[in-house]
């Protein structure tokens, strides 16, 4: 066996190979065989390291050094000094100062407050590589249910951990296995929903790129509990990384042994197959899911009956969430006690979050439940760039709400966002500063609903398409009295009626935006105003003749010729001409366009 | 796969190849590689440390590079640093001198005194 004394590892996630991490890996063999070492360093590729704002990010054992956008070109540098002569490249390190010499990974301050529990292994080992899964403890939990555990001991310690359902509602998993185990059927199911369609969030995703193996074991494992001997995995077809790193796994899992029959020579099997989404955001929701996973048109049914009871082809089915699977084997492993240890009362373990929008470390963080919004933002996050203030903070994507700057204390759990009128969706965190405008957002996610409103009801179809029209012509500055409590009427009626959880949930956004930030509707509708300068209609760029130095840039740079000027004559914006685009503010050096709100 | 300890069996043979990255390691074998280093042979001694340790499944051992510690007479130099932060200094270090660290220093806690720097400042 080849003994490397060092590994470098390469974040093949799909934000990483596209800044070209793939070129990365190829050169780094290329220049370990240049330098004659490429016995004694091995290059691996892995999961995300869920700093992607960052990447493409290479990290060095034994020393664990973090580099952090590396290009092709940085990595002859990184060979023949830390590889060959053992100085670490400083200018490239993860961190301000690049002093975090020794341990910078877990000393950096992105990853101090993190407790990574579905995470584990993405960034540690090689996704395609199931010998490096089962040498952390991969499979072990598998073996162990099958060999120690009955079925119901099984479905004890995932309701006695207090595991809740990752995807959105929150549903204690336990309960639900419980459920569909009790079922009388010759046949029944385990799905397992990768059809993450919230904008924004991406941790799903990079559990199967990063770690499928886990997955296929807490599938298998969820099987055992409830009888079922055939697994679904329904995963969006947009994600080919993670799609093609599912399909070795499986394979692997087969030729080991750990799918099919007999599995581990107990007399249990189990076997897996995926199907792949066609990209419709309602076919996140289960029922819809199952329709498409039958071959019809995702389109959402009634419950009762739950898919517990008539699920998949009308057999009792379970459907969890990428995420929440990812936590099944460290809870058999562990124990129910060492999992309801982490988190709060009523919400335990931690959760995964998809940090973006106005926020330094756009990224991955898995946080214990509990943790506030304003660690997550100012310790983890970094802050917000450019010295803005922060504004609010989106959660649960399109199904969800905002939380204002007076929130920021909030210890973050699923019951503690749901009063604050949001809610913890898949994880999607969306920081927004103070030139956020309030009515924009709202419009924006209700855009979204209405594009991906399958139509099959009437209040989900006609009602939020109607939402989305008053809210065009409020941003549009021609807002009229009243629409602020139409679009109240419309939201409440919607969340009353709509067949599925799309429509329940879509106008959240607006219903938590009003609740929040009434004021700048109000603004809009009344003054004609967008307090923040986002709403086209109702702002002017102005040129000030004070710190303006007849220099003309600007005038050549706008694209429809709407500045005119010369060196004796101010510089001035035709109101008539300009489209707003807001170049000559940015290209001014003098900083003399402001504006006008 | 048939058993539980067949999984255990692949378990154990796999992990030798990335505890590597593991962050809890019990000591650190720090091999001066500047230009000195190289110069004086620190290559082949690195090398022997990763066989050596490999040989004997030691996985809670890790081997890393630094550079010029500031006494070149003496290269190639290996310091061996424990959880601690306890460090002892090897000078004129060869394969074969690693080989026997390991073995008594590494395994079985005695320090090999006449490789040491204080040794070699005496003569």
């Amino acid at each position: 066996m080849q003994l490397y004394r060092s590994h470098v590892l390469v974040c093949g996630g799909t934000g990483c190979t596209a800044s070209k991490s793939d070129k990365i890996i190829t050169e780094f063999e290329t220049q370990l065989e240049n330098s004659k070492i490429q016995d004694e360093v091995k290059v691996v590729l892995t999961g995300c390291f869920g700093l992607c704002a960052e990447g493409p990010i290479v990290v060095v054992y034994p020393e664990g050094s973090m580099y952090t956008m590396v290009t092709v070109e940085d990595v002859k540098e990184i060979v023949e000094e830390h590889l060959v002569k053992g100085r670490l490249v400083k200018r490239l390190l993860h961190g301000e100062d690049g002093d975090n010499s020794d341990k910078s990974l877990d000393s950096a301050d992105f990853f101090k407050k993190q407790l990574r529990i579905a995470l584990r292994n993405c960034g540690v080992i090689n996704p395609e590589s199931i010998e490096e899964y089962i040498a952390f403890d991969g499979y072990k939990a598998l073996g162990k249910v099958l060999t120690e555990m009955k079925p119901q001991e099984v479905i004890d310690t995932i309701k006695d951990s207090g595991l809740r359902g990752r995807g959105g509602g929150g549903f204690p998993t336990g309960i639900k296995w419980d459920f569909a185990a009790k079922q009388q059927n010759d046949q029944k199911y385990v799905c397992c929903n990768a059809d993450e369609g919230d904008p924004g969030a991406f941790m799903d995703r990079s559990i199967l790129e990063g770690d499928p193996h886990c997955l296929i074991e807490a599938m298998a494992i969820a099987g055992y509990a409830i009888g079922a001997n055939q697994g679904y995995v329904y995963v969006r077809a947009e994600y080919p990384i993670a799609v093609n790193r599912l399909k070795i796994a499986i394979e692997d899992a087969k030729k080991y042994g750990l799918l099919g029959k007999d599995i581990l020579g107990t007399d249990f099997e189990f076997d897996l197959e995926i199907r792949l989404g066609a990209g419709a955001f309602v076919c996140g929701e289960e029922t819809a899911l199952m329709t498409s996973i039958e071959g019809y048109r995702g389109e959402p049914r009634p419950r009762p009956p739950f898919p517990a009871v008539k699920g998949l082809w009308q057999k009792p089915t379970i459907l969890n969430n990428v995420e929440t699977y990812a936590n099944i084997p460290q809870i058999i492993l562990k124990g129910a006690q060492w999992f309801s240890e982490i988190g709060t009362e009523k919400s335990k373990g931690t959760k995964v979050f998809a940090v973006g929008g106005k926020i330094n470390n756009t990224g991955l963080v898995e946080i214990p439940m509990g943790t506030t919004l304003r660690e997550v933002v100012y310790e983890i996050g970094g802050g917000i760039p450019n010295g803005k203030k922060y504004k609010a903070a989106q959660t649960g994507g399109p199904s969800g709400g905002c939380i204002p700057a007076s929130h920021l204390d909030t210890p973050v759990d699923y019951d503690s966002l749901i009063q604050l009128g949001s809610m913890m969706g898949s994880g999607g965190l969306i920081v927004m500063d103070e030139d956020t405008c309030m009515v924009d957002i709202a419009k924006f996610f209700l855009e979204f609903t209405v594009d991906e409103s399958c139509g099959k009801c009437p209040p989900c179809r006609i009602g939020t398409k109607r939402m989305f029209e008053i809210l065009e012509r409020i941003t549009g500055g021609k807002g009229e009295e009243g629409d602020v409590e139409k679009l109240e009427i419309l939201a409440k009626n919607i969340k009353a009626s709509a067949l599925c959880g799309l429509g329940q949930t879509a106008p959240n956004p607006v219903i938590s935006t009003l609740t929040y930030f009434r004021d700048e509707y109000t603004a809009h509708v009344k003054d004609r105003k967008c307090p923040a300068g986002v709403c086209k209609s109702m702002m002017q760029y102005v040129i000030s003749t004070e710190p303006c130095k007849n220099c003309g840039i600007c005038a050549r740079q706008c694209p429809v010729d709407a500045i005119s000027g010369d060196k004796k004559t101010p510089y001035v914006i035709d109101q008539e001409k300009c489209v707003k685009c807001g170049i000559c503010m940015e290209k001014c050096p003098f900083k003399a366009i402001f504006k006008n709100v | 796969m048939k058993s539980i300890a067949e999984l255990e069996e692949i378990r154990k043979k796999a992990l030798e190849k990335v505890s590597l990255r593991s962050t809890n390691q019990e000591m650190r074998i720090v091999v001066g590689m500047a230009t000195c280093g190289i110069a004086a042979g620190a290559r082949p001694v690195m090398n022997a440390f990763v066989e050596e340790l490999g040989k004997r499944n030691i996985n809670t051992v890790s081997v890393v590079m630094t550079g010029c510690i500031g006494v070149c007479r003496l290269e190639p130099m290996v310091e061996i640093v424990d959880k601690e932060g306890n460090k002892v200094t090897y000078v004129n270090m060869t394969p074969e001198k690693a080989v026997r660290i390991v073995a008594e220093h590494i395994v079985n806690g005695r320090v090999c005194n006449d490789y040491t720097i204080g040794e070699a400042d005496k003569k």
